[in-house]
């Protein structure tokens, strides 16, 4: 991994017009490394993860669990460095992603591929030592779906590309199930389906607001191919189907009372933003509530997963209290 | 580069050289991490067991 100074530049993204051929010393920092691990996104899957093993049954030592959890938020920044390095080109004439690492020229291509070469396969071998190789497996498929599926395949190719490829967002909370229980349980299942049906609303609402800067890109989101109100039509139909889903892990038992009733009341009020959203026809109101929307399915996540986990927590409280 | 590429190599700039002993740092700091999360992970997952091997 070339993170020294006059390293020799690795080869550019093969179908990448505009990263330059970096012959100068690296002038990267160590915060654009950061950068390429897109954090944010590492924090929510960190936080999925968490719940699934922290639901799973059984027991894993505290420290265990948290050289899993290590290895998962590594192995998802790797798969970010690679995204990032796969999609310079796009993220060159994005508003939102023209500031990034590479299209911005601190960080050349090679060395981003190598750093997220290099923690994926290192992420990926720490999992499979410190916890089970099925958690490890399911680690390095989550990574290879996400670089190879969705930003190499999907991403360029069709508008279904958030829809199929939000299983990559949508496997950590198994990863860190497996890693507990060595094994894959309905409840882990249930909590992977609910990030799958979260994501389209989710990203079509953000894509609503930057559908300009993704048809300049040439990405088929689906309100760049179908339009924004086919996009809000889509938008409605997937958060009342997120409303059920959401509350199923009370329904079939897996959760308590608390978990079901925010499930439904907080998945109600999505279902309400997309159903005004749908409504809201263009112009500034429908901005407005795109982002609200956005913001608040960030919101929702975070509620259920957060609330699955302190009833998890008290009711293990509880049950050693009784004892 | 202009005149930086002289014969004797590449000559860094004053902020190349910082960030390059950032990155050296974050690097050592990392590898150290490393190398006691390996360490710790070990223990608990060998306990005792890490001392009894046939001499």
């Amino acid at each position: 991994m070339s993170l020294v100074s006059g390293s020799a530049d690795l080869t550019p993204p093969v179908r990448v017009g505009m990263t330059r051929v970096r012959s100068e010393p690296s002038s990267a920092g160590v915060e654009d490394y950061f950068a390429l691990l897109k954090p944010r996104v590492m924090s929510l899957v960190v936080f999925t993860a968490l719940v699934g093993l922290t639901v799973a049954p059984g027991h894993l030592h505290p420290v265990l669990g948290f050289a899993s959890l290590l290895c998962i938020a590594i192995g998802a920044g790797a798969a970010g460095a690679l995204n990032m390095w796969y999609d310079a080109d796009i993220d060159a004439v994005m508003t939102r992603t023209a500031g990034r690492p590479i299209p911005s020229g601190r960080v050349a291509p090679g060395e981003a591929l190598a750093f997220g070469m290099t923690l994926a396969a290192g992420s990926v071998a720490v999992l499979g030592l410190v916890a089970n190789w099925l958690a490890a497996g399911f680690l390095a498929f989550t990574i290879f779906f996400y670089v190879v599926v969705y930003t190499v395949w999907l991403k360029r190719s069709t508008a279904l590309n958030i829809v199929i490829g939000g299983a990559a967002g949508a496997f950590p909370p198994m990863i860190g199930w497996a890693a507990a229980t060595g094994g894959v349980g309905l409840e882990s299942v249930l909590l992977f389906l609910i990030i799958f049906f979260w994501t389209p609303p989710h990203f079509w609402a953000l894509a609503l607001c930057r559908a300009d800067d993704y048809a300049r890109a040439g990405v088929p989101m689906l309100p760049v191919v179908a339009g924004c109100a086919e996009t809000r039509r889509q938008i409605l139909i997937y958060s009342l189907v997120l409303v059920p889903i959401g509350a199923a892990p009370w329904l079939l038992g897996y959760a308590g009372l608390a978990y079901g009733a925010i499930a439904i009341v907080a998945g109600t009020l999505m279902a309400a933003l997309a159903w005004r959203l749908k409504n809201a026809g263009e112009g500034r109101d429908a901005a407005q509530l795109a982002k609200r929307l956005f913001a608040y399915s960030i919101l929702y996540l975070f509620l259920l997963f957060a609330v699955l986990l302190i009833e998890n927590r008290l009711g293990v409280l509880f049950a050693s209290g009784s004892t | 580069m202009d005149d930086k590429d002289s014969d004797d190599g590449i000559v860094l700039t004053e902020e190349q050289k910082r960030r390059r002993r950032a990155r050296s740092i974050a690097i050592a700091l990392s590898l150290g991490a490393l190398v006691l999360l390996f360490y710790i992970v070990t223990i608990v997952k060998l306990g005792p067991g890490v001392l009894n091997r046939p001499l």
